[in-house]
C-alpha cells in the first residue's frame, strides 16, 4: 500500500467554494512528487492540510496506514520548508537547525554532530554561525532544508522553495535538491508553478486546477499524454485543433477547418481535441519523410529567438499554430513568410472532447 | 559643465534642506533649550551662586523618599502596564479577524482620549457616589475603604493612562513577527507555548523593551494625574516641583529637582538608545 495516502481531500475555507476538491493521491515511500498548477489551485492548501495546519473539510490523510488528521502538526513527523524560508532571525544557522532536533526531544550528545552533519549535506559548514541575515538568499534556503531534513521527517513538504531565488540559482538549486534527494531518500512533496521545474525534478507529477486535481504521472506521461485540454496547455507550448473522428475511416481524423489527417494509435469516435506540441512541427524537406507525413503550411506573424531553437507563431488557414524549429531553420523569417511544415501520424495527442 | 551644474544643485538642495527644518530647529531652541538652559542656570544661582539645592535634594531623606517613591511607583506601574498589555497586543497582532480590529480601536480611542478625561473617569469611579461606593452600599458592606488620593488610586490611574502607550508600542513590534515563524516552529515539533517562549517572545523583546522605556520616562515626569489622584504623603517628584513653587515660591530649588529628573530620563534614552537597535538587528 501506499506511503502517503490522500483520500477524497476536500478543504472549503467559506463553506461555499472548495479550494480543494476531492483530492485524492497515492505517494510511494521516497518518491519525490510535484503538485503543479496556476496560483490559486489549492496546492498549497493541500500541503497545509499534510501539515496539520488546516484541518480538511473532509476527506482522509493517511501516512504508513496511520490516520494523520487528528494530529497537531507538532504530533505529526513532517518537514515543511516556506518560500520565505521562515528562518528563526535570532539563532543562528546551527541554532535554526539544532531547533527541531532539541524539540523533538532527540539524545543530547548527538543532536550537534547531527546539525553539524546536516549542514554539511548542505554545503553550509562554513556559515554555521551566522545569523540568517547575514546569509544569502540561496544559503538561507540550504539553512531552511537542513533544518527541515535534519530531523528524519517521514515526509518533507517545500512549498515554492526556489520561488525567490533568481534563475542561475534556481537551476543549482534544482539540482542540489535532486541530491539531496537521493542522498537522504526522504518522500517529498514540492509546490512550484514553474513546469520546467516540475519536468526535471519530479518523479511524479500531480496537476491541480481550480482544486481539483487533473492528472497524476510521470513528467513525460503527462506532457506526452496530457489528461485533458488544461494539462497540456498548462504544461509545456501546445498547439489545439478542434476535430472529429469517423470510426468509419480509422486512423483519420477530420480537423475542422483544416481538412483530413493521418493520426497514429487508437482513437476515439466523436468530437475530438487534437494536441501538437510545436516542437513536433518541422520543415517540410521534398526528400525527407516516409509520405505518411501530415502536411500544414504556417504564415509566420512573429518570432522569437531563444538562441538555442526559434518559436514561430503564426496561423494556418486562419487557426493560431506555433512551431519550435532549430535556430538554423528559423532564423531570417519574416512576418508574411510562408513555411510548409510536416509532422509525423505519431506526434499528435488526441483528446474526446467532453 | 556637468561638474559645476551638480555643485549648484547640492547646494540649492542643502539650502531647502534647511529652509524646510528651521521652523522646527527655531521652535526647539525657543521653547525647549533656552528653558532647560534657564532652569539649569536658576538651580545654581537662585538665590546665590552654589551647589546647595543639590547638596539639600540628596541629603534631605524627606527627598530622597520622593525619588525612591517615583521611581518604585514608575515601575509598578511599567511593569503593570507590561502585564496587561502583553497579552493584549499579541492577540491584536496575531488575530486578523473582527476581535483584533474592534481591540485596536478601543486602544486607538483611549490613546486619544485625553488623559485628563480618563483621569477624572477615576475620581468618579471610586468616589463616594461612584459604582464602588455604591456596591459596596447595596451589599451592606459599610463605608467603602479610602481608594481615592491614595498611592493606590493613582498607580492605578497611571497604568490607564500609559497602557495604550504600551500596547501600541508592543503591536508594532509583533505586528512585524512574520507569522510563517510560528508555523515553522509547529513544523518543527514546538508545541504552541513551546514556540511562543523560543521564537515569539524573544523577537518580540524589541517592543517590550520600548513599551517599558517609554512607560517608565512617562512615568517619571507624571504631573496630573497623580496630582489629582494620588496623595501628598506618597508624593512623585513632579508633585514635589509643582510643591516648591507654587507653595513655598523656591524657584531655585525647584530647578535643581526638575534638573534631576532630567537626567534620570536622559540616563534611561541612554540605556534605551544601546538596545534600540534590537529590532533592527534581528528585522
Ligand atoms: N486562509 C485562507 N482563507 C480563505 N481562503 C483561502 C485561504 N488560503 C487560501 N485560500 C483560497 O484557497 C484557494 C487556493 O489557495 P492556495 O493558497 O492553496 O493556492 P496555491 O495553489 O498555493 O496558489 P499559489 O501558487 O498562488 O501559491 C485560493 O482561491 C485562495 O484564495
Ligand atoms: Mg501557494
Amino acid at each position: 500500500m501506499a506511503y502517503l495516502r490522500l483520500r477524497q481531500l476536500v478543504k472549503s475555507y467559506d463553506g461555499k467554494s472548495n479550494a480543494v476538491d476531492r483530492v485524492s493521491i497515492d505517494v510511494e515511500r521516497g518518491e519525490f512528487i510535484t503538485l503543479l498548477g496556476p496560483s490559486g489551485s489549492g496546492k498549497t492548501t493541500t500541503l497545509l492540510m499534510i501539515a496539520g495546519f488546516e484541518t480538511p473539510t473532509s476527506g482522509g490523510i493517511e501516512l504508513d496506514g496511520r490516520n494523520l488528521v487528528a494530529r497537531k502538526p507538532y504530533e505529526r513527523n513532517v518537514g515543511m520548508v516556506f518560500q520565505n524560508y521562515a528562518l528563526f532571525p535570532h539563532m543562528t544557522a546551527t541554532n535554526n537547525v539544532l531547533f527541531p532536533l532539541k524539540m523533538r526531544g532527540f539524545p543530547k550528545h548527538e543532536i550537534g554532530a547531527r546539525a553539524e552533519q546536516m549542514l554539511g549535506l548542505v554545503g553550509l559548514r562554513r556559515f554555521a554561525d551566522r545569523y540568517p541575515r547575514e546569509l544569502s538568499g540561496g544559503q538561507q534556503q540550504r539553512v531552511a532544508l537542513a533544518r527541515g531534513l535534519v530531523f528524519n521527517p517521514d515526509v518533507l513538504l517545500l512549498d515554492e522553495p526556489l520561488g525567490a531565488l533568481d534563475k542561475n540559482l534556481r537551476e543549482q538549486m534544482q539540482v542540489e535538491l535532486k541530491r539531496i534527494h537521493r542522498e537522504v531518500g526522504i518522500t517529498m512533496i514540492y509546490v512550484t508553478h514553474d513546469q520546467t521545474e516540475a519536468m526535471t525534478m519530479s518523479d511524479r507529477i500531480a496537476v491541480f486546477c481550480n482544486g481539483k486535481l487533473e492528472q497524476v504521472g510521470s513528467p513525460l506521461d503527462v506532457y506526452n499524454r496530457p489528461a485533458n485540454r488544461f494539462v497540456g496547455e498548462f504544461v509545456g507550448d501546445s498547439n489545439f485543433f478542434a476535430g472529429r473522428a469517423d470510426p468509419a475511416r480509422p486512423g483519420w481524423i477530420q480537423l475542422s477547418g483544416l481538412g483530413p489527417v493521418r493520426i497514429a494509435g487508437d482513437l476515439p469516435a466523436g468530437e475530438v481535441d487534437v494536441m501538437i506540441r510545436p516542437e513536433r512541427l518541422r520543415l517540410q524537406r521534398p526528400d525527407e519523410g516516409d509520405g505518411m507525413d501530415n502536411l500544414i503550411d504556417l504564415i509566420v506573424d512573429d518570432t522569437i529567438n531563444y538562441g538555442d531553437s526559434v518559436l514561430v507563431i503564426g496561423k494556418t488557414r486562419g487557426l493560431p499554430l506555433r512551431a519550435r524549429l532549430s535556430s538554423k531553420d528559423g532564423a531570417a523569417l519574416g512576418p508574411g513568410a510562408a513555411l510548409p511544415l510536416a509532422w509525423a501520424p505519431a506526434d499528435a495527442h488526441v483528446l474526446a472532447r467532453r | 559643465m556637468p561638474a559645476f551644474r551638480g555643485a549648484g544643485l547640492i547646494s540649492r538642495d542643502s539650502l531647502t534642506a534647511w529652509l524646510l527644518v528651521a521652523p522646527a530647529v527655531v521652535c526647539v531652541v525657543v521653547l525647549f533649550i533656552v528653558p532647560i538652559g534657564y532652569v539649569l542656570l536658576l538651580s545654581v544661582t537662585d538665590p546665590t551662586v552654589s551647589l546647595d539645592h543639590y547638596r539639600r535634594f540628596f541629603t534631605v531623606p524627606l527627598y530622597a523618599n520622593v525619588m525612591v517613591n517615583t521611581f518604585r511607583t514608575s515601575l509598578i506601574v511599567t511593569l503593570a502596564c507590561l502585564a496587561l498589555g502583553y497579552p493584549l497586543a499579541y492577540v491584536m497582532a496575531r488575530r486578523d479577524d473582527a476581535l483584533a480590529v474592534i481591540l485596536l480601536a478601543a486602544v486607538g480611542l483611549s490613546f486619544w482620549t485625553g488623559f485628563v478625561v480618563r483621569t477624572y473617569a477615576w475620581l468618579i469611579i471610586l468616589g463616594n457616589k461612584g459604582p464602588v461606593a455604591a456596591t459596596y452600599a447595596f451589599a451592606g458592606w459599610g463605608s467603602p475603604p479610602q481608594l481615592l488620593f491614595t498611592s493606590f488610586s493613582s498607580t492605578l490611574g497611571m497604568t490607564h493612562v500609559l497602557l495604550p502607550y504600551m500596547v501600541l508600542a508592543l503591536y508594532g513590534v509583533m505586528r512585524k513577527i512574520d507569522p510563517s515563524y510560528m508555523r515553522a516552529a509547529e513544523s518543527l515539533g514546538a508545541r504552541p507555548f513551546g514556540a511562543f517562549r523560543l521564537v515569539f517572545l524573544p523577537l518580540s523583546l524589541a517592543g517590550v523593551v520600548n513599551g517599558c522605556v517609554l512607560v517608565f520616562t512617562m512615568c517619571l515626569g507624571f504631573y496630573v494625574t497623580p496630582i489629582l489622584l494620588g496623595t501628598p504623603k506618597d508624593m512623585m517628584i513632579s508633585q514635589l516641583i509643582s510643591q516648591q513653587i507654587e507653595d513655598l515660591l523656591a524657584w531655585g530649588f525647584a530647578s535643581a529637582i526638575a534638573v534631576v529628573l532630567l537626567a534620570c530620563t536622559l540616563v534611561l534614552l541612554g540605556i534605551y538608545n544601546r538596545f534600540a537597535g534590537l529590532d533592527r538587528l534581528w528585522g
